[in-house]
């Protein structure tokens, strides 16, 4: 299978967006080809604003588009527009509830050799936190691709997170995609795991492992982390009675934060989240990361195992 | 009605909004009277029953906390009722503390937190090019606000896509909270650094109307660069104990203050006061 990167899809979306919305435009700062923006920005130039190495003004810029009618696609590494230019999303994009999406490449530890300043570990929890803000992260190349053109359509303030490392396609059977709406890419009732992002994989992977154990898990593809799908986690919650949350970010304030929250007041159960353990990550190669840092199949499954038994 | 009049009326407004709420930011708004009068009541081409209307000028005011002077000119070209303007501050009020777009019809965008205000503008402005719309945006920013980074981004935007539709009105007091601008972080020669980063750069004295409408009509001649206009002004200007006094940037005056203070600044032809004295 040919592998591609969350960011692959994202531009192909893009270019398709450039042809079938005129009001989309995109902006850079100084990263256009790593986030995949180049496609859109050499076919319709007039359309793309190059914004230099400026992450604050680029966001307060794509504001002011947005404010014009327009649909600004903001674009950069996860780490920079999150948290270099936070402030500037909470109240020239949030709180004026305009119409930006925020589209990130490098979420999270598998930006691998360039080590834990370039690592987005945090960008979630920050972005979740913002009222009117919408987060997605989707599970792969086609899933990001839906999830750019579904973005394009919201009406509101969206953070779409994406990877950069090429993974294999896991969503090709799922239902259709929906912003909010969880996709159940496989049935279980001992166990549930939630996912997002490149953990999704990882997350039918430890399945595999489990089912041979005699443990069946559902997988629940958790592409939109705000708003939460709460009718999916309380369904899961009752059903399974147990959950493991696996993402490619810090376990505080991410997806296990949202998960957690949640569930603590609707439907108490067991829950063990995956994810780095608060801590910075270091240069390596992806995969060396992900093992060093308890990111894979073995660790969903082990937590699994774990929660299983606290049922 | 002469634009100084107006002027008279946003500052008797602005202190009457202020005493009302005890809670406010006198001293810049007092400054910027002129500039907004000449503003909304004179070059800006907008419709106050129609505040989305495509043809309008955009104001951003950066300088989010000095906004009721910008309610003032709000309600006073007829956004809203300006009895509303007591609500200032008030909770459940349209009228935030800081600007609140979605609140308020007129407020293009939020602002408050500073140095924010020009890279929106920029956004406007490019937006309005975009949608082939010939109209102007005008952003005033504070000088202390311009210690912050990313005005500087955004000063580096403005003439990289040559955006002659676009106007920054620098109110330049040399106060802000923690004394003078020059003793904090000096920005000076602001002049000769604007017109480094490529802007068409005039100096004006902010509370001359003529000198305003001037600068205005000169920034329209003005082809492939944006405009600044470094604007001199007072802080707290017409109310002489308030006058370059940095206590004032975000003090309420008590209410025998104020009644000395609506004394000085005089009577305004120009539409009815808020309160009667």
């Amino acid at each position: 299978m040919a592998l591609e990167s969350g960011r692959d899809g994202f531009g192909k979306a893009l270019l398709e967006l450039g042809e079938t919305n005129s009001k989309v435009v995109a902006l850079s700062a100084d990263l256009t080809e790593s986030i995949r923006a180049h496609w859109f920005a050499e076919k319709y130039p007039h359309r793309f604003f190059q914004m230099g190495v400026a992450e604050q003004d680029m966001i307060g810029t794509s504001a002011g588009l947005a404010l014009s009618g327009f649909i600004p696609f903001a674009t950069t590494f996860a780490v920079f527009a999150a948290q270099r230019a936070q402030e500037q999303i909470r109240m020239a994009v949030c709180y004026n509830r305009s119409n930006v999406k925020i589209a990130v490449s490098h979420g999270g530890l598998t930006v691998g050799e360039d080590g834990a300043t370039h690592q987005g570990l945090e960008d979630i929890a920050v972005m979740r936190v913002l009222p009117e803000m919408t987060v997605l992260v989707p599970a792969d190349s086609e899933e990001a691709r839906l999830a750019t053109l579904a973005a394009a359509e919201w009406d509101g303030p969206v953070y779409l997170r994406l990877g950069r490392t090429p993974t294999p396609v896991v969503t090709e059977n799922a239902d259709p995609f929906q912003i909010g709406k969880a996709r159940i890419l496989a049935e279980g009732n001992d166990v549930t795991i939630v996912a997002c992002g490149i953990m999704v994989n990882a997350a039918l992977q430890a399945r595999e492992m489990l089912e041979k154990e005699g443990v069946a898990a559902r997988v629940l593809d958790m592409h939109t982390i705000k708003p939460l799908d709460q009718e999916a986690l309380l369904k899961a919650a009752v059903e399974t009675k147990c959950m493991v949350t696996a993402e490619e970010h810090s376990v505080i304030g991410g997806l296990g934060g949202a998960v957690t929250e949640f569930l603590s007041a609707e439907q108490p159960i067991p829950i063990l989240r995956v994810g780095t353990q608060d801590t910075f990550g270091e240069s390596g190669t992806p995969d060396e990361l992900l093992e060093k840092y308890h990111l894979t199949p073995d660790a969903i499954k082990k937590a699994c195992q774990k929660v299983v038994q606290s049922k | 009605m002469h634009l100084d009049e107006v002027a008279k009326r946003v500052r008797r407004d602005v202190i009457q909004m202020i005493m009302h709420s005890q809670s406010g930011h006198p001293g810049g708004a007092l400054g910027a009277a002129e500039l907004l009068s000449v503003l909304y009541f004179k070059t800006m081409r907008h419709r106050p029953e129609e505040p989305n209307w495509e043809g309008r000028d955009q104001f951003v005011l950066s300088n989010g906390h000095i906004c009721s002077a910008m309610y003032s000119c709000l309600a006073r070209s007829g956004y809203f009722n300006t009895q509303e303007l007591l609500t200032f501050r008030k909770i459940n009020s349209r009228l935030q503390g800081h600007p609140s777009r979605h609140d308020l019809p007129g407020v293009e965008t939020a602002s408050g937190p500073l140095g924010q205000g020009l890279s929106i503008a920029n956004g406007m402005a490019l937006g309005m090019r975009l949608a082939g719309i010939d109209r102007k945006v005008y952003c005033l920013v504070g000088d202390g606000e311009m210690q912050e980074g990313q005005i500087w981004e955004a000063c580096m935007t403005s003439p990289q896509y040559k955006l002659n539709n676009l106007v920054l009105i620098v109110s330049w007091n040399d106060i802000q909270i923690d004394g003078t601008v020059t003793q904090v972080k000096n920005l000076d020669p602001l002049s000769t650094k604007l017109e480094a980063f490529g802007w068409h750069v005039l100096k004006i004295d902010g509370h001359d109307i003529s000198d305003i409408e001037t600068a205005f009509a000169e920034a329209d001649r003005i082809k492939n660069k944006p405009t600044a206009i470094i604007a001199k002004t007072i802080l707290g200007k017409g109310v002489s104990y308030m006058e370059n006094k940095s206590e004032w940037h975000g003090k309420a005056p008590s209410i025998e203050e104020s009644l000395r203070a609506l004394k000085e600044i005089g009577t305004s032809e120009f539409q009815a006061d808020l309160v009667a004295e």
